[in-house]
């Protein structure tokens, strides 16, 4: 799997550069997956801060709202849950699509045509990935901060103000940059994982549709442990950096 | 022109090909024939580069194109064309853009003469007025006719066909064999055929080569094979000449 990335990294810096694929592939991992991202980020957001809400509440700290949720968006939920969103839209297609090419001989087809696969199957997918992932996950921490709102201002009546102005305090530079480095490191996994197990879907995973099944599955379940792990690795070293 | 010397090929612990020998010369069209999934295809694989053989040579015009890498592989790789068994076409692709894609890719032709070419070699295979359906949507004979098509699209000398008519009606069938001898004899292609339709394919190929056990046991003209003594070719073709 790490030669697999290798290979394709190798490949990345050699022409031809396949601009209009790296488009075509932002528009079907970032554009097409607005619409989830948006919709997680804004329950995500008021489910959050109803149950900060009232832990807040208790100790008459309410006016940290807006503090605990955005740095808890930026920090954790936006990169993780933004990331698990693409792995369901976009990685497990991805996978079943590079998948079906593999086993239907297409990607022969453009080896014996003197194309290289990974440039026309890897590359703008992994350049994709690392396009689109930052920038949803920054629009699930906006969209997530104002479902936020909706829910500790406008329903239970906490001053838009004292909201905003926790927000404005608490969010540092290095908040956004870890949440960055997040977001480009979850794109390259993704896409990666999920090409290698398209690529390999006649590799010892069964064969024909069951092959690309358990390299879909595969894909899914590897890709989204890793965003974990990755997760917790990067938070402790820029905890120290 | 096409020279395979003593190809071994394992996957795992299955010998597929055990020192396979066989010359193609420019020009001629060759049958292999031989039982299913005994290593026809995984040959075809080598002779383009597409698989890599554990041990031997495949000498075309005297370069091993197991051992070329980089560009050297890659304009040898442009010499040849190939239909694989189901076509392989790219399923979110027409037929048009399907035959237009290696132009697209390979060359700098302008968008009219890419569009001239590719109507020109759809008519040639029969295609025309087909060049907006999907592969969804049309036969499987059709399809091979589309991969035929975008194979010719290049100019190839060497065209390599697995199993081209296999699962097509007799019609079709007969038909893509007159179209193979058709476009081999006016382009003086060179071109292997892996096939299964016995005794059809004999009509349209020069010399036959019958793969068993991982070997080529025989290799003779249609004539030669079918008045053949060998108890395994006679055991192979005898449903057709009893």
């Amino acid at each position: 799997m790490a030669c697999f990335l290798a290979i394709s990294l190798y490949y990345m810096i050699l022409p031809p550069y396949l601009i209009n694929r790296v488009i075509k592939q932002v528009h079907f991992i970032g554009v097409k997956t607005i619409l989830v991202i948006g919709l997680t980020g804004l329950f995500t957001g008021m489910v959050l801060s109803l149950q900060t809400y009232y832990v807040l509440v208790t100790f008459g700290a309410e006016s940290k709202l807006g503090a605990i949720l955005s740095v808890s968006l930026i920090r954790e939920l936006g990169p993780v849950i933004a990331a698990l969103m693409v792995i369901g839209r976009a990685g497990s297609a991805l996978t079943a699509e590079i998948g079906i090419m593999r086993i239907s001989e297409q990607i022969d087809a453009l080896d014996a045509m003197a194309l290289n696969p990974y440039k026309y199957l890897v590359i703008p997918n992994l350049l994709a990935g690392l396009i689109s992932l930052p920038i949803l996950t920054a629009m699930f921490i906006v969209v997530g901060i104002w479902g936020g709102y909706l829910v500790g201002v406008t329903l239970t009546g906490l001053s838009s103000g004292v909201y905003f102005g926790a927000i404005a305090d608490s969010i540092l530079a290095k908040d956004v940059l870890l949440s960055l480095y997040k977001s480009l490191c979850f794109g390259v996994l993704i896409t990666w994982v999920s090409c290698f197990k398209g690529f390999r879907a006649d590799h010892g995973s069964g064969f024909g549709a069951e092959g690309v099944s358990r390299a879909t599955t595969q894909a899914v379940v590897l890709s989204s442990v890793l965003v974990l792990v990755f997760d917790y690795y990067i938070t402790s070293i820029m905890m120290f950096v | 022109m096409i020279e395979l010397v003593d190809i071994h090929k394992n996957f795992g612990n299955q010998k597929v090909l055990n020192g396979v020998s066989l010359k193609i010369e420019k020009g001629q069209t060759f049958a292999l024939i031989g039982g299913s999934g005994k290593g026809k295809s995984v040959l075809l694989k080598h002779i383009i580069g597409l698989l890599k053989p554990d041990k031997g040579k495949i000498l075309i015009e005297q370069q091993d194109i197991s051992r070329l890498r980089g560009k050297k592989l890659k304009q040898l790789k442009e010499r040849f064309g190939i239909v694989f068994q189901g076509g392989a076409l790219f399923d979110s692709l027409d037929v048009f853009e399907n035959t237009a894609f290696p132009l697209e890719e390979k060359t700098k032709l302008n968008s009219s003469q890419i569009r001239d070419k590719v109507l020109k070699e759809l008519a040639n295979v029969g295609l025309e007025g087909d060049e907006n359906k999907y592969p969804a949507q049309i036969s499987g004979g059709m399809r091979k006719r589309v991969a035929l098509a975008r194979c010719l699209v290049m100019n190839p000398e060497i065209i390599l066909f697995d199993e081209p008519t296999t699962g097509l009606d007799p019609m079709t069938m007969k038909s893509i064999h007159k179209l193979i001898r058709t476009l081999q004899k006016e382009r003086h292609l060179t071109a292997l055929i892996v096939s299964h339709e016995i005794p059809e394919i004999f009509n349209i190929v020069d010399q036959v080569a019958m793969l068993y056990n991982g070997e080529i046991i025989t290799v003779g003209t249609p004539e030669e094979i079918k008045t053949s003594n060998n108890k395994i070719i006679r055991e192979f073709i005898c449903r057709d000449f009893g």
